[in-house]
């Protein structure tokens, strides 16, 4: 349950954001998160309406990208879709794979005014 | 300058029909005629003067079809602030020539025993230092300053992790010497800490073998943030129905390039290979360092 402690990142950022760019209230956040950077989204949507409760973004819309798990594997020599670290290659069946995408925790763009 | 049409402050123009007036002072400024529209629900007069504003948005001026909302790119990690505070540990680690490794593993592996005995066996060459994460209490501190090293007990609270800050402070109260190691003991949560970076040079994941071979599989992130696994309590293999090929599959399952050991606390099984893991990790640590150097 560190989804709670990924909000306070995240509001620490806005109130970075806020006083370098001048703005006062955030209308929309969109978040960017892999399946494979060990953040549940339901339980960081949950903690996002807590933690902005009182804040800048009190009341903003959270959207939330999520890409595809992306990996290279070694014996096929190609990269294939994973949605959990230990699948095997859906080509060859290995699991020499070297995780290449869907590990993103990154805000992405922000609506503010 | 007016930033939406260009045309100058207090100017005032009038061509036959299309108005443009600015501050005249009569009440009701226009702006622009195809500014008058009315009904499309969103308003720019204040009733009482029967004024009409523009410019008192955010951005201070106004495009048709364009809201005042500012959108900002951002593109930064949300863990950027944690990273950062790494990067510090990490650069101290580097020039004091300091080995340090991030044990982690869930409650009950056997994590601390492990660093007692780890420390026993490597104290006279390496004087570690131990930082100590636990919710609560500091008996683990306590079971680790018995043994002659320094501790530093960290209480997250509710926190299910150490974070580089955190860990940044505990530094600053260890006497830590060059070419030392800090041992740096994670709260007990095989999911959390894998996401924060403390700055160390390897985590060091403890599965004990009373959990159960599909530890790694259940656990992903932890196994593969991991350079190395102990499997730990291998002393009880006798009792348990443990297949100890079937971790270490699953572990590499996760982590392709992960290394593991077995190794027994109590019985000491082990406990040779990796002493001498810690070794190698720390001469990669020192490699070009003064205190290196200094020690051949």
């Amino acid at each position: 349950m560190h989804e709670m402690s990924i909000c306070e990142s995240i509001l620490g950022l806005l109130q970075e954001q806020a006083q370098a760019q001048n703005f006062s209230r955030v209308d929309r956040i969109c978040l960017e998160i892999g399946p494979l950077s060990g953040v549940e989204v339901e339980a960081l949507k949950f903690g996002f309406d807590v933690v902005m409760r009182g804040t800048l973004a009190e009341g903003a819309r959270l959207d939330i990208i999520e890409p595809e798990g992306k990996a290279w594997c070694m014996p096929c020599g190609q990269t294939v879709t994973i949605e959990q670290r230990f699948d095997a290659c859906p080509e060859c069946g290995s699991h020499q794979l070297q995780v290449t995408g869907g590990d993103e925790l990154r805000v992405k763009e922000l609506e503010v005014n | 300058m007016c930033t939406v049409c260009g045309c100058g402050e207090g100017e005032v123009r009038i061509h036959g029909g299309d108005h443009h007036h600015h501050d005249t002072g009569h009440g009701h400024e226009h702006h622009h005629g195809h500014h008058h529209e009315h009904g499309h629900g969103h308003h720019h007069h204040d009733h009482d003067s029967g004024a009409h504003h523009y410019g008192e948005g955010p951005a201070g001026a106004s495009v048709p079809g364009m809201s005042q909302t500012r959108l900002i790119q951002l593109e930064q990690d949300i863990l950027s602030k944690n990273n950062t505070y790494a990067a510090g540990n990490r650069q101290l680690f580097a020039e004091r020539g300091i080995l340090a490794l991030n044990l982690v593993s869930s409650p009950g592996s056997g994590k601390t025993t492990l660093l007692v005995k780890t420390i026993e066996m490597l104290a006279d060459r390496f004087r570690p230092c131990v930082i100590e994460g636990d919710q609560q209490t500091s008996a683990d501190a306590d079971r680790i300053r018995a043994t002659g090293a320094p501790a530093v007990q960290v209480n997250t609270g509710k926190g299910c992790h150490l974070d580089g800050h955190m860990v940044g402070h505990a530094l600053e109260q260890l006497p830590l010497s060059d070419g030392g190691i800090v041992f740096i003991e994670n709260v007990g949560n095989l999911v959390c800490p894998a996401a924060f970076d403390l700055g160390e040079a390897h985590k060091v994941a403890i599965l004990s073998v009373t959990e159960g071979e599909d530890k790694p599989l259940k656990y992903p992130d932890m196994f593969a943030a991991s350079d190395l696994v102990l499997l730990n309590k291998t002393d009880l293999l006798p009792h348990l129905d443990f297949d100890m090929d079937v971790a270490i599959a699953n572990a590499r399952k996760v982590n392709p390039q992960v290394k593991v050991l077995r190794v027994s606390a109590r019985s000491g099984e082990g406990m040779g290979a990796w002493c001498a893991w810690i070794e190698a990790a720390r001469a990669m640590q020192l490699a070009g360092h003064p205190a290196g150097e200094a020690a051949q």
